[in-house]
């Protein structure tokens, strides 16, 4: 007994970093689960405040960058507008359509929020951005981000205040995409090198792309269909595989990132339970 | 200023500065991110206990990691230059005379040389550990090489102009009476 006592007491700065080491990696490893009820919830907000007062001075500089984009935007929007479009065919009657928000609601999937960034990483190997909602406006976690431009990333952790979103320049952030072209599924990733492209994979060789080509996501993503994630700026053509491996340059610019929209999904709950169902009966 | 109180202002100015103005400036390269915050483990008194040096590395770490959503990323590195700290110290100065004099490390109480030394071997140690366990997933030696070396060059170049600008008064230690 006493030579183990001894034996701590020699070695115990080695044991102490021993156990430090395993205490940080498995913080590291576990993030998402253990960790982030344990002291997550008050780090949250704490940091939020911080990077919020930080985001103040910061957003400034950025204001001629965001009135553009707002502009575009509602430009596009405007060009959406039905008094754009002007009919010669007089077998169509136009009626002022009567039917109120109210009668629609039931039919909502997606119901979006502003929330501007008070946080945002680009440069480590897992990003991730702070917005400045939280629980208390209404975000939970899973709902979708997005920026005028194109998609941003999704909600993982939500405090009172604030929330952390996982960015699409994290390595584990996979979604589905589509060609806008020809329809063709792929996947869409991010391999950690540079900030401003994401790698497009599992489109078929015996498809026609071209450099400058749409990627919207796909039905079958968590994002609201049909939402831009870039444009193809390079092909490698792996000859080993009958895949292409694509090179698409995001839509969102992450690094003048300041307003998003986070997407909540009505009909989210409802999928989940029906995948529920087809995992238990297959 | 007592030295705990300076050193506990210092922790949080390290913080800040890192991650408010380090972890935001677009980088020289889009890989090289220059780390200035680990300084502060290295700047600690020379007469602080092992294990409690580690344990402010852990937390020194573990705040910066709260800042950029990545809890342990820092802070295992942190660790790891707190541990082999004291042991690069003895091999580099004859602590007894030296601790005698003066209460942290410094380019007057290590010299130039040793200083550098000091300096270049934890802030490469901490980046290659840093690196190695944020791209665990990565295969690529060149570019982990690549990367480790490059941040560790723009890194010490900071620290030795910080360590010109700040220049840190370091009287000679009073003599214990009695």
């Amino acid at each position: 007994m006493r030579n183990i006592f001894l034996f701590f007491r020699t070695y115990f700065s080695a044991l102490f970093f021993v156990v430090l080491q395993i205490i940080a990696l498995l913080m590291l490893t576990r993030y998402s689960r253990t960790h982030e009820a344990i002291f997550m919830h008050a780090v949250n907000e704490w940091v939020g405040t911080i990077n919020e007062e930080y985001n103040s001075v910061q957003y400034y500089f950025k204001l001629k960058k965001i009135n553009e984009a707002l502009a575009n935007e509602n430009v596009a929007l405007r060009n959406l507008l039905s008094s754009n479009y002007a009919t010669m065919n007089t077998s169509i009657l136009f009626k002022q359509d009567t039917v109120r928000i109210d009668s629609t609601i039931q039919y909502r999937q997606y119901f979006w929020r502003t929330a501007q960034v008070v946080g945002n990483d680009i440069f480590s190997q897992n990003n991730y951005l702070i917005l400045n909602r939280g629980s208390a406006q209404g975000l939970k976690v899973g709902m979708c981000v997005l920026s005028n431009e194109g998609i941003v990333g999704m909600v993982e952790y939500v405090s009172k205040n604030y929330a952390r979103v996982m960015s699409v320049l994290h390595r584990n952030t996979k979604v589905s995409a589509i060609l806008k072209k020809t329809g063709v599924q792929g996947r869409v990733a991010w391999d950690g090198v540079d900030p401003s492209f994401v790698i497009l994979s599992n489109i078929p060789k015996s498809e026609k792309i071209k450099t400058g080509d749409s990627v919207l996501t796909s039905h079958y993503s968590n994002f609201p269909p049909g939402q831009l994630i870039g444009t193809i700026s390079s092909i490698v053509n792996d000859p080993s595989s009958n895949f292409y491996t694509i090179k698409v340059k995001t839509g969102t610019n992450f690094y003048t990132l300041q307003f998003v929209y986070v997407v909540e999904n009505k009909m989210a709950e409802e999928i989940k339970a029906i995948e529920r169902t087809t995992k238990i009966n297959p | 200023m007592s030295s705990a109180v300076k050193n506990i202002v210092r922790f949080f100015i390290f913080i800040l500065f890192q991650a408010l103005i380090l972890n935001k400036i677009p980088p020289l390269h889009r890989f090289i991110t220059p780390y200035l915050y680990c300084l502060y483990i290295l700047w600690l008194p020379f007469n602080i206990n092992r294990s409690w040096l580690m344990i402010i590395a852990f937390l020194f770490g573990l705040t910066l990691d709260y800042f950029t959503g990545t809890p342990g990323l820092h802070a295992a590195p942190c660790v790891l230059i707190a541990y082999i700290r004291p042991f690069l110290i003895n091999i580099l100065i004859r602590k007894e005379d030296i601790e005698a004099h003066y209460s942290e490390p410094s380019v007057i109480s290590m010299g130039w040389a040793s200083y550098f030394i000091y300096i270049v071997v934890l802030v490469f140690l901490h980046h290659a550990y840093l690196v190695l366990i944020e791209w665990l997933q990565f295969g690529n030696v060149w570019y982990f090489l690549g990367k480790v070396i490059g941040t560790t060059v723009i890194s010490v170049l900071l620290i030795l102009m910080v360590e010109l600008l700040f220049y840190r008064k370091q009287g000679l230690r009073k003599k214990i009476s009695g």
